[in-house]
């Protein structure tokens, strides 16, 4: 069947074609399709998946999504981790030991990565991770390869019984096209119990037996990335040239003309196809142009791979962009410098903002008026909607960083003497990764105020469920938080002067308090509202 | 036959579901598409901008390269002109001329008027008094501007309104009339004045 997918609902259905039976996952922008997909899917047919349902609830974090996922291989089903390159570092140390561990049934963990940072920190590769775990990574040039090497990389997984991570892109991601889908999916696998139960206890003298096996497996991790025809190599009628393309940047460079006989080597499955780098050195290449989204990974690994008379160019030499996404112009920038039009009105960019009628507005209104009135506040922000407080007109965080820092750095500032030191934080971040350094701030009861802008929602992705909603006040609590400095307001502009009395009360307080300023994202109310 | 198209607008103002009918109608003429969107922070009132590539051919790149688009298609007159970099020497602006003021330093609308003007081809249309005039509400302005790009599109009004149909018959089929109205109110103007 032909469907219009995005890139990530092509991996979602070539999950669901391979007899997927949960998806993991915390909404992070260009990750959240891909679950949203499969949550569409079953919420249309409960059951009607390949006969059986699909658990695909959202999970408080990455950390949480990858042990429940390595939980479900264990039990010997597939299963599905999706989440943005940061998510990545979060899950990092269930990912890496997962490798070692290995797997039951099969497991696929998407990272999509944000070259240019379009709705992100940082620009890191999640290719690195791959490495860094020592499985194979495929990255897709196109939505009919995110469906095809989605369930072959479930076929993979079960074969070699370690994680195989799939890397895409932004351009990847929330692009459509039209992809070919089967007609047979798989069923899900049936329950079944790891056949060697030490392989899941990383003791030492258990997890080395598991690394030595899993170093003993790189030669083979190398074999199929030469031989299952993901990567290819094609002689140019020149081929003292060569182009090294990976996965998206593989299009852009076909699209650019760039190549013009020059011999193609197309990657989209690591580790790096040893024999056929060794083929394109064979047939006389003297210079090779290496074109990768992200960071240079292949170009540095090719250093070691090539004699060091052959001339490697790409990210690292300038020849291409040092960061930010390619596109099909980063490889005639020289020409196209020429002939493009541009208008002569100088044009003001339009930064994005918070909606109007938001209560993450009123909140900064209120919080403004109060650090004001003290010599030197400072206030610690956090990911999410409210981080865009940052700029005009509120101007109100003094620090972004990662998610959940805000209570954390707020708290180590504090234990410097700052004074008054603020985090502000979502609900959907707070529960992520606040609530351990809420903890902490109660065990030592440091003076910081924490302001969790609760709007029932996972709001920046598009309004995915928040893992809190409902429980704020007794996590608080919990934490060890006194029930009189667990504080609860209304984000409104009539409950303004309340508001600010509350915050200036808290901030008074020499100890951790909690103000929860609490409305509803008038984007899910809107979508409410219509239905 | 091929069609670069950039989309531009504000998020929120429904450039993705012109970039949806548009898709419906390649999907019928069995043409191949690739269509790269903004999600996430930048669509809170920021400017967004969607590539659409529609050909018989196959297509390589999700991304048009500059100086090759057809049309840039832009629910906004400012947004359009962030594009115009994008534009082929014959290609064609097809914008809205309503302004939207969501920044302090808006330059002054005649000048982007005239900065559009200078473009080889273009068409201003003012979707707000086109919406007023068949009394459909304002968000039919998208449905409007689609069918003023009809023309340049390669593709047969009535596949595009059948691609309309396919879309919105989801909705009601008051919202499917409105908007088929609001296509053909854009369609005539752009005959009109091209």
């Amino acid at each position: 069947m032909k469907h219009i997918l995005l890139g990530d609902e092509a991996i979602a259905q070539g999950a669901i074609d391979a007899g997927l039976s949960g998806v993991y996952a915390y909404p992070g922008t260009p990750s959240t399709e891909i679950t949203e997909y499969i949550q569409g899917v079953v919420s249309r047919q409960p059951s009607a998946v390949s006969g059986q349902s699909i658990f695909c609830q959202w999970a408080t974090n990455e950390k949480t999504a990858m042990e429940a996922a390595l939980g479900m291989t264990y039990a010997g089903k597939r299963a599905l981790v999706c989440m943005k390159h940061v998510g990545m570092n979060v899950c990092a140390d269930a990912f890496v030991n997962s490798a070692i561990t290995g797997v039951n049934g099969g497991l696929v963990v998407v990272a999509a990565d944000d070259p240019s940072m379009h709705s992100s920190q940082n620009e890191q590769d999640s290719r690195f991770y791959a490495k860094f775990a020592l499985i194979p990574c495929f990255e897709p040039s196109n939505q009919q390869e995110a469906y095809d090497m989605t369930r072959q990389a479930f076929d993979l997984s079960e074969k070699l019984r370690v994680p195989i991570l799939m890397r895409v892109t932004t351009r990847m991601a929330h692009s459509r096209a039209m992809v070919n889908t089967t007609d047979a999916p798989r069923p899900q696998n049936n329950r079944s119990l790891p056949a060697n139960p030490q392989h899941f206890i990383l003791l030492p003298a258990f997890a080395k037996r598991n690394y030595a096996d899993l170093l003993a497996q790189q030669p083979e991790f190398v074999r199929l990335s030469e031989e299952c025809g993901n990567n290819s190599y094609t002689k140019g009628t020149n081929p003292k040239r060569a182009i090294v393309a990976c996965g998206i940047a593989y299009n852009y460079m076909q699209e650019s003309g760039v190549a013009n006989g020059a011999s193609i080597l197309k990657i989209t499955h690591y580790p790096l196809p040893v024999t056929l780098i060794n083929r394109m050195v064979a047939d006389g290449v003297e210079e090779i142009l290496v074109a990768e989204e992200g960071q240079p990974v292949v170009e540095e690994l090719l250093r070691g791979l090539v004699p060091s008379n052959i001339t490697i160019r790409g990210r690292l030499t300038g020849d291409l962009p040092r960061m930010g996404e390619l596109s099909p112009d980063c490889f005639v920038q020289a020409k196209s410098q020429e002939t493009k039009a541009k208008s002569d009105l100088i044009l003001p960019g339009r930064p994005p903002s918070m909606c109007q009628g938001c209560g993450h507005r009123d909140m900064y209104t209120a919080l403004n008026e109060v650090a004001r009135e003290y010599p030197e506040p400072r206030i610690f922000g956090d990911i999410g909607c409210y981080t865009l407080g940052a700029l005009s007109p509120f101007h109100a965080i003094h620090a972004c960083v990662e998610m959940g820092a805000s209570i954390t750095m707020a708290k180590g500032a504090a234990d410097a003497g700052q004074y008054p030191s603020v985090a502000v934080i979502g609900d959907s971040t707070f529960t992520h990764s606040g609530m351990t350094g809420l903890l902490d701030c109660a065990n030592c009861n440091a003076d910081v105020v924490v302001l969790i802008s609760d709007n029932l929602t996972t709001g920046m992705t598009g309004g995915q469920d928040s893992a809190g909603t409902g429980k704020l006040e007794r996590i608080c609590m919990a934490m060890g938080i006194p029930e009189e400095h667990v504080r609860v307001v209304v984000p409104l502009a009539k409950n303004m002067d309340e508001m600010k009395q509350v915050i200036r009360e808290e901030i008074n307080y020499h100890g951790t308090s909690v103000v929860i300023a609490r409305r509803e994202c008038i984007q899910t109310l809107k979508r409410k509202a219509r239905k | 036959m091929k069609n670069d198209i950039i989309l531009a607008g504000v998020g929120g103002q429904g450039i993705l579901s012109i970039a949806t009918v548009i898709g419906q109608a390649a999907l019928a003429e069995g043409w191949y598409l690739k269509q790269a969107e903004v999600h996430g922070m930048s669509q809170r009132g920021g400017e967004v901008q969607s590539h659409l590539r529609i050909s018989t051919e196959p297509i390589w790149s999700d991304l048009i390269p500059q100086g090759q688009a057809d049309i840039i298609l832009s629910l906004e007159p400012l947004e359009a002109l962030r594009y115009v970099p994008w534009l082929a020497k014959n290609g064609c602006v097809v914008t809205s001329s309503v302004p939207f003021r969501n920044i302090d330093n808006y330059p002054d609308i005649e000048q982007v008027y005239a900065a559009i003007r200078k473009c080889p081809k273009h068409i201003l249309i003012d979707t707000d008094a086109l919406v007023k005039e068949i009394n459909a509400p304002v968000q039919a302005a998208n449905m409007v501007l689609l069918g003023a790009a009809i023309p340049m599109l390669g593709v047969e009004p009535e596949i595009v309104k059948a691609g309309l149909e396919k879309v919105f018959a989801r909705k009601s089929e008051a919202i499917v009339e409105t908007n088929i109205r609001a296509l053909e109110a854009g369609y005539a103007y752009a005959c009109k004045n091209l």
